[in-house]
């Protein structure tokens, strides 16, 4: 047992950092230590940086573009991508659609997809979930009937997240009511200019508009588009969720974000001396610190097992997924509290990044729509409530 | 980044996992407690046999030349069998003090005797108004000639009943909570002037209140310079903490382990209670504080031996909060998922829950080390703003 990175580990955390240091626009790291949101093109300049020098997509096999790492220099990667303050990749692209069409797709679909979504050169949306399946994914309805070369797709999809922005869809969409529920589902990628697909915007609780409602009415998708075989969608899409178990805790950046509030905490007076000299304000952030450390050497052994070939059941991996979140929440809510007062002007523009005036400290300006965002963290992907129930049947075998 | 055993830690784990599979189930672990020590002399032969009380000595000093991680290895798999021993205060505190603060010719006698199973140790520090102040000493030694005269009380010494030799602290110098001051005496537990009560503590474990009257001590028996003993001691107690992070990790385990087969098999309103949400999800809660608990007691491991004493300090206060923490939700949801049979004597797991009660307590609780990680700034350096 040796608990430290190999000097190769650390000479490649260095160039990493070294490579995010300098090629990190200012203005992307601006925006994402205010909280700010980022607009499209922040987000597709980044990841063309990252494409090219060959980081875009470092977990898809090395032949479309992956970068051949192992668990541990991924994690790594990630762990120096939230220090640096990058932004996160596309996950619709990335971990997503992206290794399910390395794994699944015909040689036509890879070459057609895959080194535009390394580019993101076409930007995805999910579409899984509906109003009547949330944690019941597998219960969704919206149908898909084969007329010839075509499927025609209609129903409604819920929580379409960047479907304003999306080109194309990677959908599960009902193909078959005999049999299992999982049974009748296909993986369908469905191009958002088809006629018939149409996109309202869900503000959310920052009252931004990230997600989306999208409608299908007798829309024209080419069955050339399905991936896999038809009605084996449900096993492809559980394929995806095993793929971040890496940097589902997201450690790294929950570490950033604590170091941002013990930085703004001793620019903060509260009764009379800077709020990061208050014992409580110090304990509170001390409690959640020794959780993060925890995780992060829970995370660190899960990469470990990873790297030596462990198996995809690693039960810690939900223990990542429902701590991760837990703590990515808490620190958001540390954010809230050091911003105090000054959390409560609305400055939509500035969230928005459309104008760098604010009312009170800038830094502050974004502390409680992030809060309110957050709280999504541990909803989506499988609720922390569902994450139990997995780990209660697949791990305590209850 | 290796976290796999190396082939000698595999076989120190399944020899100790053995011996205490054979030797230590519940029932037989009763009929250890009603022996005069409280524990088996027969047992303490055999992990003396097998190396075990050697295991973090030297092989100059007849031990296995054992790290953190062997030290890990051993103590989580006496806190799965709620080991009686007392290979904590002999081991871990009197052997650690030794190694910690003792000359070479200290360490050449004693830590083989130790080894070997015969010789048993204490560390006689805290005292009644103590609570968890490390520098907060009383007993006080006078200068006699070379030597030293040591006056004062010491309680809770763990093991300090059937000790051979004791390591006391005692002030030189300085008021009652200074650092600067304290020294560590070598005192042989039957010295004239040296009275012990011994009880058996809420563990089924043994401790004892030391009086110490006129207790005269040879130089060649201070361990360090005199006055300047406090970080060595110091440095014990975050030994110590490194051992006890273990045992609590194998304790929960344990307790997990336990609570999770009696949902399987209790059956209320005609199904096996484990398939009821409210309670699989309590489970898997415990699970979640397991598994980190078992990180923070790596962490603790790493970070033992390091250099810089203020990380190491502030590592060891982050892995006795998660440890005090993790154990008590722990300990409490396996007593109320089991219900009525939980609360009983008769059975194990509440046995468990009282030991975690009491590594809760044990050099320093929950409270004292978040309070300590907080002044020194927590584990995460400020970051860099817009």
């Amino acid at each position: 047992m040796d608990l430290r990175f190999t000097s190769e580990e650390i000479a490649f955390r260095a160039e990493v950092r070294d490579f995010f240091e300098s090629n990190l626009p200012p203005d992307i790291r601006r925006k994402q230590v205010l909280g700010q949101r980022l607009a499209k093109e922040d987000i597709v300049n980044w990841q063309r940086i990252l494409n090219k020098k060959g980081w875009a997509c470092p977990l898809w096999p090395v032949e479309y573009g992956g970068t051949g790492w192992d668990a541990v220099r991924y994690f790594i990667f990630k762990e120096e991508s939230y220090r640096a303050y990058a932004p996160d990749a596309l996950s619709h692209n990335i971990t997503q659609s992206g290794p399910v069409i390395c794994a699944f797709g015909t040689p036509e679909q890879k070459e057609f997809f895959l080194p535009k979504l390394r580019n993101m050169d076409i930007w995805m949306c999910q579409g899984f979930s509906e109003p009547g399946s949330g944690s019941d994914l597998a219960s969704l309805k919206t149908r898909a009937v084969r007329e010839g070369d075509h499927y025609i797709i209609n129903g409604q999809k819920l929580w379409t997240t960047n479907g304003h922005r999306a080109d194309w869809m990677y959908g599960l969409v009902r193909t078959s009511t005999d049999g299992k529920k999982q049974a009748g589902i296909s993986y369908l990628l469905i191009d958002m200019k088809s006629p018939g697909v149409q996109v309202r915007p869900v503000v959310t609780l920052d009252n931004d508009h990230h997600t989306n409602e999208t409608f299908f009415e007798n829309v024209k998708v080419p069955v050339s588009n399905l991936i896999g075989e038809e009605n084996k969608g449900w096993s492809i899409a559980k394929f995806a969720l095993g793929n971040e178990r890496a940097g589902i805790a997201k450690v790294g950046l929950s570490k950033a974000r604590l170091a941002l509030v013990k930085a703004l905490a001793q620019r903060v007076e509260a009764d009379g001396r800077p709020l990061a000299e208050s014992p409580r304000f110090r304990e509170k952030m001390a409690l959640i610190e020794t959780e993060l450390k925890a995780l992060e050497i829970t995370n660190m052994m899960v990469v470990a097992a990873m790297a030596k070939g462990g198996s995809k059941q690693d039960p810690r991996t939900s223990v990542l997924k429902l701590k991760g979140s837990e703590l990515q929440q808490a620190t958001t809510e540390l954010m809230l509290e050091v911003a105090g007062p000054h959390a409560m002007a609305n400055q939509h523009e500035f969230l928005e990044a459309r104008t760098g005036e604010t009312v009170g400290p800038d830094w502050a300006g974004t502390s409680s729509p992030n809060y309110y965002f957050n709280r999504a963290v541990s909803i989506f992907g499988g609720s922390s409530e569902i994450q139990h129930n997995i780990v209660a049947k697949a791990v305590l075998g209850l | 980044m290796d976290f796999d055993l190396s082939e000698e830690q595999r076989m120190l784990k399944e020899s100790v996992d053995r011996l205490l599979e054979d030797r230590y189930s519940f029932e037989q672990r009763k009929t250890y407690t009603r022996a005069a020590d409280g524990w088996s002399r027969e047992l303490w032969k055999q992990y003396a046999d097998l190396g075990l009380l050697g295991v973090p000595f030297s092989q100059d000093h007849g031990g296995f030349g054992g790290g953190p991680v062997e030290t890990m290895i051993l103590m989580e798999a006496f806190g799965k069998a709620l080991v009686l021993e007392p290979y904590f205060a002999t081991v871990i505190l009197f052997g650690g003090a030794v190694k910690i603060a003792g000359s070479e010719a200290q360490k050449a006698d004693l830590l083989p005797k130790v080894a070997e199973g015969k010789l048993l140790g204490a560390f006689a520090h805290s005292e009644r108004d103590s609570r968890y102040d490390l520098a907060d000493v009383k007993t006080t030694a006078k200068k006699d000639g070379t030597g030293w005269v040591l006056d004062g009380e010491k309680t809770v010494v763990i093991h300090g009943d059937c000790a051979d030799k004791l390591v006391v602290s005692a002030r030189v110098s300085g008021g009652q909570r200074d650092k600067d001051g304290l020294a560590l005496f070598l005192v042989d537990a039957k010295a004239p002037g040296v009275t012990r009560k011994g009880y058996p503590t809420q563990d089924s474990l043994r401790a004892a209140d030391i009086t110490l009257k006129g207790v005269k001590v040879a130089a060649s028996d201070v361990l360090g310079e005199p006055g300047k003993a406090y970080a060595a001691i110091e440095k014990i107690a975050q030994s110590a903490i490194q051992a006890l992070s273990a045992e609590a990790v194998g304790g929960m385990q344990e307790m997990l382990d336990i609570t999770v087969e009696y949902l399987k098999t209790r059956q209320q309103f005609g199904v096996p209670i484990g398939s009821f949400q409210a309670l699989q999800h309590r489970a898997v809660d415990m699970l979640v504080a397991t598994e980190q608990a078992r990180s923070m007691a790596m962490f603790a491991a790493m970070m033992v031996d390091e250099k810089d004493a203020e990380e190491r300090a502030k590592a060891i206060s982050a892995c006795k909060v998660h440890i005090g923490k993790s154990g008590r939700y722990v300990g409490q949801q396996s007593i109320q998922l089991h219900g009525g049979i939980g609360m009983t004597l008769e059975y194990k797991v509440g046995h468990y829950f009282i030991r975690s009660t009491m590594i809760e307590i044990l050099f320093g609780d929950t409270d004292h080390h978040l309070a300590a990680l907080a002044r020194a700034g927590g584990l995460i350096p400020a970051g860099t703003t817009a």
